[in-house]
């Protein structure tokens, strides 16, 4: 082909694709507002959702200090702090990772690898995962209140019973995770294993279970990073005591959590204690964020080993 | 080989009998049990929120008739002259959430457009875990906020024909804040239904000539509109169940109103503030959080099964 009929061409392609392939101009400028709209939604959101953050620093940056772990709540201005919160939120978290994690991991197990789906009773119990997952946090509460602060369990007012009812509410994102881990192990290690002889649960506990680990450990840190932070349910089953003592253990003593500290001076309305609250909010945001970066280090480490 | 082959054959097959009958292996069935009785300790879970709320809201609607309680009439349980009409709290709930849902949805979904549609495959990299880690910070921190940010903002800006500013507490600022903390639920399952939309509708659609816009419009949002729909339902029982938000920023005053500018009690902030006051079992107190409660969880149960649906049948439509 020829320069000269290369030109004769590309300028029919330019003319046809003015005539042709353009849309009218009235498109195009709705096209554009509409993504101009678009656009600004989400930088909205997004903005807000770091404000947040900004507001958070800016107001609580002056009170971050040592005094913040080694005080004790107080209502005096200046002088509180967050131990026995802080403290507690170890014990509620400590408790609640010893009865999620069997509790999550064997329940995904049971589901993924042994029931038959076709029955109703299987399949009933994912539905009710799944309207567990959205029940609200305070609905949470008012279980452990009738049912483990009172009731048939009759704990009293103890961080395990706080313990208890956050591994209730955090229970079907445990085993939504670990159910999604057990899914991702390719079906040929399960098959070697039964091939050879192993039984249904060697398969599970030797093969398995080893190579979902990372997934399930992700998804346990990602629910830990949610029942960390959660406030409501706790008010129900007693950490609203003012605490300016640590608990003396998982089954005895008055508790109070970091987040229903923060909750308990931001809504004092004296600076010094929305100050006090904005610095509480950084810790827990900074423990949040070591939690999730944990999870996407250990995600990505191990996504492509399979 | 041969198959009668004498005795030495014979016990050679007994062998094989042997090893091939399988032995009782009792530890199995008993892992295997144990499995089990975990999936179950998740059943019992619903069980038990639905018994430890039924047994007191029982008591309670002995107490007090139904007609009482579902009605307009003022709602001051704790005042020593008890009123019941639970349509006071329930409409401090519908309010922050109205106004949650009319700031949440449009910045959920245009942020859920801009990630299946806009974006580049880096910046949706970026975004989507970002959100996703946003969608884990704590709601007191939403709660403080909306009390320190939100209301002293709209006190700043309030266009004085519109009449008085809303005071430290009001329906709008916890609205507002609520309507923040939705954008990462929102946008992360709107975009999940965006992206279930088959690549050949898209394409079809863009080699008819049609502008991104128009893609989006007329193709991707119909497809993926039960899925959108889910996320807002799901939406709208989240800010209905949120507590901590509203009882810092909303005030803790009953009011039957819609307006974003007055202080209101919601239904979840009315379990908070009286169950962790000092109150003795059995009192009618005590048995009114449970009914609340039950109120409660009912709404957004129905809301969560339609949710759940709503996502089903996309999911049908294009597996």
């Amino acid at each position: 082909v020829s320069a000269s009929a290369q030109r004769v061409v590309g300028a029919a392609g330019a003319r046809t694709r003015e005539h042709i392939g353009r849309p009218p101009a009235r498109d195009r400028l709705a096209g554009q507002a509409f993504r101009a709209v678009v656009v600004f939604m989400a930088l909205l959101g997004v903005a807000g959702l770091v404000a947040l953050i900004v507001q958070s620093v800016v107001k609580g940056q002056a009170t971050i200090g040592p005094e913040l772990f080694t005080n004790q709540p107080s209502s005096r201005a200046g002088e509180g702090g967050y131990q026995s919160a802080i403290y507690g939120t170890v014990l509620v978290m400590a408790g609640v990772v010893v009865t999620v994690v069997p509790l999550g991991v064997g329940a995904a197990v049971w589901l993924e690898e042994f029931a038959d789906r076709t029955r109703w009773w299987n399949r009933l119990v994912e539905l009710n995962i799944q309207n567990l997952a959205a029940v609200p946090s305070i609905v949470f509460g008012i279980l452990g209140l009738g049912f483990i602060v009172r009731g048939p369990l009759n704990l009293g007012t103890v961080a395990f019973a706080g313990s208890l009812t956050l591994s209730l509410l955090v229970l079907p994102t445990v085993i939504l995770a670990a159910r999604e881990a057990l899914r991702a192990v390719p079906a040929g290690i399960r098959e070697g294993a039964l091939a050879l002889g192993a039984t249904r649960w060697q398969a599970v506990r030797h093969q398995v279970l080893p190579t979902a680990l990372p997934g399930i450990i992700t998804g346990v840190i990602l629910a830990l990073a949610r029942a960390i932070g959660e406030t409501a349910p706790l008010l129900l089953v007693g950490a609203t005591v003012f605490v300016t003592f640590n608990p003396d253990g998982p089954f005895e003593g008055a508790y109070t959590a970091l987040p229903v500290q923060i909750f308990n001076y931001a809504q004092r309305p004296q600076e010094e204690f929305r100050m006090l609250a904005a610095a509480g909010i950084i810790v827990l945001l900074l423990v949040l964020l070591a939690f999730n970066s944990l999870a996407i280090w250990l995600r990505n480490r191990y996504s492509n080993r399979l | 080989v041969s198959r009668g082959a004498g005795p030495v054959a014979g016990s050679a097959r007994e062998r094989a009998r042997e090893l091939a009958r399988p032995r009782r292996r009792y530890g199995e069935k008993a892992v295997i049990g144990l499995l089990a009785l975990c999936a179950l300790v998740s059943v019992l879970t619903t069980i038990g929120i639905v018994a430890s709320l039924l047994g007191p809201a029982v008591e309670f609607f002995r107490e007090i008739p139904f007609r009482e309680f579902f009605s307009f009439s003022e709602w001051s349980p704790t005042f020593a002259d008890p009123e019941f009409g639970v349509f006071e709290i329930v409409a401090g709930s519908l309010n922050v959430t109205l106004w949650a849902i009319l700031f949440g949805a449009p910045m959920g979904l245009g942020a859920a457009i801009f990630l299946a549609e806009y974006a580049s495959d880096r910046t949706r990299r970026i975004v989507k875990p970002a959100l996703e880690v946003l969608a884990g910070v704590p709601t007191v921190a939403f709660g403080f906020f909306a009390l320190t940010f939100i209301t002293p903002l709209i006190q700043d800006v309030w266009p004085a024909f519109l009449g008085d500013p809303p005071g430290i507490f009001s329906a709008g600022a916890a609205g507002v804040a609520l309507g923040l903390m939705l954008v990462p639920i929102i946008s992360s399952l709107s975009d999940d239904a965006l992206r279930a939309v088959p690549s050949g509708l898209r394409e079809g659609a863009y080699a008819m000539g049609a502008t991104r816009m128009q893609v989006v419009t007329r193709v991707m949002i119909p497809a993926a509109l039960s899925g959108i729909v889910a996320s807002f339902v799901l939406g709208v029982s989240r800010a209905i169940g949120e507590t901590m938000v509203v009882l810092i920023a909303a005030g803790n005053t009953p009011n039957l109103t819609l307006s974003p500018t007055e202080s209101i009690q919601t239904m979840t902030a009315f379990i908070a503030t009286t169950a962790t006051g000092d109150i003795g079992v059995g009192t009618l107190t005590y048995k009114t959080i449970f009914a609340v409660g039950a109120l409660l969880f009912c709404m957004t149960l129905a809301m969560n099964m339609l949710s759940i649906r709503l996502v089903r049948r996309y999911r049908e439509i294009y597996e």
